[in-house]
Parts: C-alpha cells; sequence; structure tokens
C-alpha cells in the first residue's frame, strides 16, 4: 500500500516539496532504514538526510525514535527538531 | 471543557480566558507566548504539521488532565506569518486548587516546546534563517518525567 510521506521545514526545502506518495520497499523495518531508502532518491534527498542527528519523525503522527520499528504506517513525518511554543 | 486549536488568526486572550473561568472552578493559570524582537527580528514564520499537531496538541491536553484532574484546559497555537509583541501561543489550565492549575500549565507549555510539530523561521531584513532547537528546552520538559 502506499505511504505518505511528509517533510517539514528545511528538511521540505532541500528535498523541494512538502511530500510524495510511495511504494516502500517490504524491506525496511526501522525508520532510519525508510531514511536510506529516501535519500537515495535524489541530491536534495540525500542532503536533507546527511545529518541523523537533526532528523527526527512521527509515524502515524506519533513521534518515534529514528530506531523505532517502521510497521505499516500510512504517514511518516520526517523533521528537523521542533521549535513551537 | 478542552480546547485545542491551531490557527492563522491572531490569539484573544480574554475570549480564551472567559472559557476557562465558565468551567466554574477556583483556580486558573495562563501562560501566553509572545513573539520577541531578539537581535532585530522582524517577522517570524510558523510551520506545522496540519492534523499531526492537533494530535499532540490533544495528548498532551489528555495528559495534562489525567495527571491533574483538571477542570478545562486549553492550548491555542497561532501558525503562518508573526511579528515581535504578537502572541503565538495560549495555554490555560483549570483546577479546584492553584497547584494543579499552575503545575499543568507549566508542564504543557514545557511538553509542547519539544513535541509539539511546529517550526519557527526567523527574518531580519532580508535574511531568513530556520531557529535551532535548544538544549534547555528538552531538559525542561524532561523534568517532568516520573516525578
Amino acid at each position: 500500500m502506499p505511504v505518505d510521506l511528509l517533510y517539514f521545514s528545511w528538511v521540505r526545502e532541500a528535498i523541494g516539496m512538502g511530500g510524495e506518495t510511495l511504494e516502500l520497499p517490504g524491506d525496511l523495518v526501522t525508520v532510519s532504514d525508510l531514511i536510506d531508502w529516501l535519500a537515495m532518491r535524489s541530491e536534495g534527498h540525500a542532503r536533507a538526510f546527511a545529518e541523523r542527528a537533526r532528523l527526527r519523525a512521527a509515524v502515524d503522527q506519533v513521534f518515534v525514535g529514528l530506531d523505532a520499528p517502521l510497521g505499516r504506517p500510512h504517514e511518516v513525518a520526517i523533521f528537523p527538531p521542533v521549535t513551537g511554543g | 471543557m478542552i480546547r485545542v486549536l491551531v490557527r492563522h488568526e491572531p490569539i484573544d486572550p480574554a475570549a480564551e480566558f472567559a472559557a476557562l473561568q465558565a468551567s466554574g472552578v477556583g483556580g486558573i493559570a495562563t501562560f501566553l507566548g509572545v513573539v520577541r524582537a531578539d537581535d532585530g527580528v522582524t517577522t517570524l514564520e510558523l510551520e506545522h504539521y496540519p492534523g499531526g499537531t492537533e494530535a499532540a496538541l490533544r495528548r498532551l491536553v489528555g495528559e495534562a488532565v489525567a495527571r491533574w484532574g483538571l477542570a478545562a484546559a486549553a492550548i491555542v497555537h497561532r501558525v503562518g506569518l508573526m511579528r515581535p509583541g504578537d502572541l503565538v501561543v495560549f495555554v490555560g489550565t483549570a483546577a479546584a486548587h492553584r497547584a494543579a492549575a499552575l503545575e499543568s500549565c507549566a508542564y504543557l507549555i514545557d511538553r509542547l516546546k519539544t513535541d509539539a510539530p511546529f517550526w519557527k523561521r526567523e527574518t531580519r531584513g532580508a535574511e531568513a534563517r530556520w531557529v535551532e532547537a535548544r538544549e534547555t528546552d528538552s531538559t525542561a520538559a524532561a523534568r517532568w518525567q516520573d516525578s
């Protein structure tokens, strides 16, 4: 099933779009695996995902660590540490 | 009453306060975040994760209501383009007594800083840059764990 990928802040700017809908390969176990796979899609993706320590993620709208299992999500968001309030 | 709202329009703190007061309990605490004019900031732009933001804020408010037995709680966060002096966030809690209201209000703003998907971009004249997350915010949020 296709998964909605969402990008925010400078991750969005580096990739050049706010999101994309993709069929994911079946061998992605963790969020980090997904990021590795996405990083190969374009120079912009590679640039956005170069520094893992500066990335955070949410799977189906729940914040998770990058080592968290990916499962079979509907929606995965990748973004910098948050700065609201 | 539980109120979670993300909006582009200016925040009306009097209306938000009145909604909390209508709960009829003895203690209300509020926090208002204001856009700072740090070293020449001319505008501040807030980006967020539509849907994900509201879900995160509802989780935080639900935790606070359960932990402190609140009669009412509200988080109203503005997004889009703002200027120094504008209100960016209103947090309010209502409880029977002051300790619960004050502590839960501090809890909500501390946790919002690290657990709700908002991103700030500051503009100084022609130069714009994304605000970096601060370690002190993580420390402030962590103090509420297991206490």
